[in-house]
């Protein structure tokens, strides 16, 4: 095991406590991430980490520990704050809303005005910027204005990465993000991934997929039972060591501490 | 020489994608429905078809109507449902009437009508907010929620009136709104197809109508994307309750009482026209053009069906088959696309 890089954190989580009913989704758990690095979250299922997402996005509020941006002690109480920081999250679940177009969805709560005192859009703009934005990450839709209901899964991934990678300034939390796509599109994914993070914006990967981890991370952070349990930079590691951290077969930081 | 060429593809393309996308709304459907109405009962009564059916008539039946199911479209939009329509428009009409009754009565001043209008409007807003903040908040299914308040809006105006009509209209109100025209067209039209192209355009180009299919796809992604879903969704319902509260002033207008048995059945006829109109009632998918047409093709049929001497209650069979139709449709297309 490598010590952690030095340097302040961009984001940093501490001690973060989530409980829904008997079930302790996140039992101190601590989370960092550093400036334009990929960082792999992994952790075996019901670790927490779909929990952690939702918490440092703004999505869930934590029953107790604290965020830290820039070093800085933050209040999440929503997604809107998380954005606001810089922060944007691809879900598992995507969070796009089908029966609204690709442009309608890239701007969803950031909709831009023709007429802003009566909040009429300028539908015009905003699909000229999602056509821009999507054409920067290489997404060709064969209609823009089709509801994202009706393209296929790999291409609604497309869409809701290119809306993280439009706004986020900072970080970009990336839920299974290929967990539903073909090869080539798995490619072009953690193409995004490489291409946002040479940018400088940290990438956050969820991912289930070992070989995929060491593909494109930098370092990777293990969570087990709601709590980070080891932390490797990726060169330095294997894959057997990844899951005798994920199982518990290892000793573990936190533990040992 | 492939480069002109390529340009010439291109509007063509695009034109296609137009009718492709027009041939694939659920409104288009409707609309070619109502024609095909219009036609077949003008081949069947040759020459009677258009010079008996009094449109205008028609417009006049449905003005209410119209009003209340611009309201209904953003509720349904979200998913959600109003049964309460009917009675808040009743409610509305009594407690404006109650207002005339101690303000003049029929011979009430502008200003106490225009006082009595603005309260039978404010109270229809008020009832739908207070639904609204019952779905949104506490959770509670729209489709209890507003069964409730369709018999509490029921209730209520019973106990107000005791049960028989108030008919001290002011003639102010009655002569205006009520029984006037302008250019010709009875102003109770002219008001119903005026809020039909306002909300209309509210719904379609503005920032209210576009969270309104959010919400109504999607309300986790919505909630993600950082849009307030419970206050909207309070606005949506309120919004309704406003538009049953108009409908209450006009109707009072039209028909100089309250009214107050005469509604039971509006919220049925009401949704009826907005899902015949293509809208879906899982949310997200509907336009209010759809609706207008959804609205008056209960009424083509029956006109119809009397000029060419059919009984007109097999209007309701018709009916009933057309939107079992219409959501069987819908539904089968949301199951083939989650299935891609």
């Amino acid at each position: 095991m490598s010590p952690p890089p030095s340097g302040t954190a961009l984001l940093e989580a501490r001690g973060l406590v989530k409980r829904y009913g008997n079930v302790q989704a996140l039992d101190t758990a601590s989370f960092t991430a550093f400036p334009g690095e990929v960082v792999a979250l992994i952790g075996d299922n019901g670790a927490g980490k779909s929990t952690l997402v939702k918490v440092l996005s703004g999505v869930i509020r934590p029953d107790g520990g604290e965020i830290l941006v820039n070093g800085e002690p933050v209040h999440m109480s929503s997604p809107v704050d998380a954005r606001k920081y810089g922060i944007e999250t691809v879900y598992q679940d995507l969070a796009l809303a089908p029966d609204l177009d690709a442009a309608a969805n890239l701007h969803l709560g950031r909709e831009l005005y023709l007429i802003p005192a009566l909040k009429v859009l300028n539908r015009t703009e905003m699909r000229r910027r999602a056509v821009t934005a999507f054409a920067a990450l290489g997404i060709q839709l064969p209609d823009v204005s089709a509801p994202v209901g009706t393209l296929s899964g790999g291409q609604r991934q497309s869409i809701a990465v290119a809306r993280a990678v439009a706004y986020a300034s900072k970080v970009i939390f990336m839920d299974e993000p290929t967990a539903a796509l073909g090869v080539v599109q798995r490619e072009r994914v953690l193409d995004t991934i490489r291409r946002v993070r040479d940018q400088g914006v940290s990438v956050v990967l969820i991912s289930h997929n070992m070989p995929e981890v060491l593909a494109v991370s930098d370092r990777v952070e293990v969570l087990r039972l709601g709590r980070r349990v080891a932390r490797y930079r990726t060169p330095e590691t294997t894959i057997e060591e990844l899951v005798g951290a994920m199982t518990g077969a290892l000793t573990t930081e936190d533990d040992a501490s | 020489m492939s480069e002109p060429k390529g340009r010439l593809e291109a509007p063509r393309r695009r034109a296609s994608e137009l009718v492709g996308r027009f041939s694939t709304a659920n409104e288009t459907w409707t609309l070619v429905a109502l024609l095909i109405l219009v036609v077949f009962f003008t081949i069947k009564a040759p020459g009677r078809f258009f010079t008996l059916t009094d449109f205008s008539l028609i417009a006049q039946n449905s003005a209410t109507l119209l009003v209340m199911a611009v309201g209904q479209t953003f509720v349904i939009l979200t998913a959600g449902i109003d049964l309460s329509v009917g009675n808040v428009l009743v409610l509305s009409g009594v407690v404006a009437g109650e207002y005339f009754v101690h303000h003049g009565g029929a011979g009430a001043g502008v200003g106490n009508v225009l006082a009595g209008v603005l309260i039978g409007i404010v109270v229809g807003a008020a009832w739908g907010a207070m639904q609204g903040f019952l779905v949104a908040k506490a959770k509670v299914p729209p489709l209890i929620v507003t069964l409730a308040g369709y018999g509490g809006a029921f209730g209520v105006s019973y106990l107000l009136t005791g049960g028989s009509d108030i008919s001290s209209v002011p003639h102010h109100l009655v002569n205006s709104i009520g029984l006037s025209s302008v250019a010709g067209v009875q102003w109770l039209i002219v008001i119903a197809f005026l809020v039909a192209i306002i909300f209309g355009l509210i719904l379609a180009y503005t920032r209210f109508g576009r969270y309104t299919y959010a919400i109504g796809s999607n309300p986790e992604a919505a909630r993600r994307a950082g849009i307030n879903v419970d206050r909207h969704l309070i606005k949506v319902y309120a919004l309704a309750g406003l538009l049953s509260g108009t409908a209450g002033i006009m109707s009072l207008a039209f028909f100089g009482n309250t009214t107050i048995a005469g509604h039971a059945s509006d919220n049925l006829t009401v949704i009826t026209a907005v899902v015949l109109g293509g809208a879906s009632l899982f949310g997200g998918r509907g336009t209010m053009w759809g609706t207008v047409i959804g609205l008056f093709i209960p009424a083509v049929l029956q006109t119809g069906l009397v000029i060419i001497h059919v009984n007109q209650y097999w209007q309701y069979v018709a009916i009933a088959v057309v939107l079992v139709a219409a959501v069987y449709l819908d539904q089968l297309r949301r199951r083939l696309r989650t299935r891609t």
